[in-house]
């Protein structure tokens, strides 16, 4: 049987969009997938050494947060810095793994990570702050992709 | 059912019992079979499908005071 594979876009860095793929990709290398994490744009921040620890949960704009923050309120200062510690009290009340323990599980696990260069290029990021195993642009990524058995945008 | 190893999730969430129980597999001889256990519902399909997809077999679960118990076995030969 062909190994089956899993390839996700990951553009965005907020604590809750990170676990997504996090989660998928470690699952995925678990049962013996191939797993790779392309992560642009925002979510470059999920690899990036220096802000993978402080990811936040935006509290403006956010109707489904567990207590909903009407904008106005959410807009003060401080309030991000609330909803993102209420969210991550709430997780690890149910024992729910942290972003870099999730980070650190994949990377057991031979999960691939690779920085989108362009990106990179127009942030000023170097390879240097990143954890990731390569750079590459859309082709590299679609090279990979190409054949893989789930695909995904998040 | 008899098993020869013995790994317990309890309190755990997705994905920490599939990947525990990757990790206790992983140590596991060939033949041998493992009694994952699990208080998480969603495992309740996440074992199957990681046996599944892992080439173990299930060979029975059930459902006891608030937590599943999963009996999966190891392929003799490795593919």
């Amino acid at each position: 049987m062909k190994q089956k594979k899993l390839c996700i876009i990951v553009s965005k860095g907020t604590l809750d969009s990170a676990y997504p793929p996090l989660i998928l990709a470690s699952t995925a290398a678990s049962m013996g997938w191939e797993a790779h994490l392309f992560f642009t744009f925002y979510g470059l921040d999920i690899v990036n050494r220096k802000k993978y620890r402080s990811l936040k949960v935006a509290p403006i704009a956010n109707p489904a947060m567990p207590m909903p923050v009407p904008n106005i309120i959410g807009m003060l200062p401080g309030m991000t810095a609330m909803a993102t510690a209420m969210m991550k009290k709430m997780m690890a009340d149910k024992k729910v793994p942290t972003i870099p323990e999730l980070i650190e599980v994949c990377r057991e696990m031979g999960v691939k990570f690779y920085g989108c260069q362009m990106t990179m290029d127009v942030m000023g990021i170097r390879e240097e702050e990143l954890m990731v195993d390569a750079c590459i642009g859309a082709a590299g990524f679609l090279e990979i992709a190409g054949d893989a058995d789930v695909t995904l945008f998040i | 059912m008899k098993a020869d190893e013995v790994l317990d999730t309890s309190g755990m969430v997705c994905p920490m019992p599939v990947l525990k129980t990757r990790k206790a597999a992983e140590k596991l001889e060939p033949g041998k079979v493992l009694k994952v256990i699990a208080t998480d519902r969603g495992a309740k399909s996440d074992i199957p499908a990681w046996a599944k997809n892992s080439g173990f077999e299930l060979l029975g679960m059930a459902e006891e005071e608030g937590r599943y118990v999963f009996y999966i076995r190891k392929p003799e030969v490795k593919e």
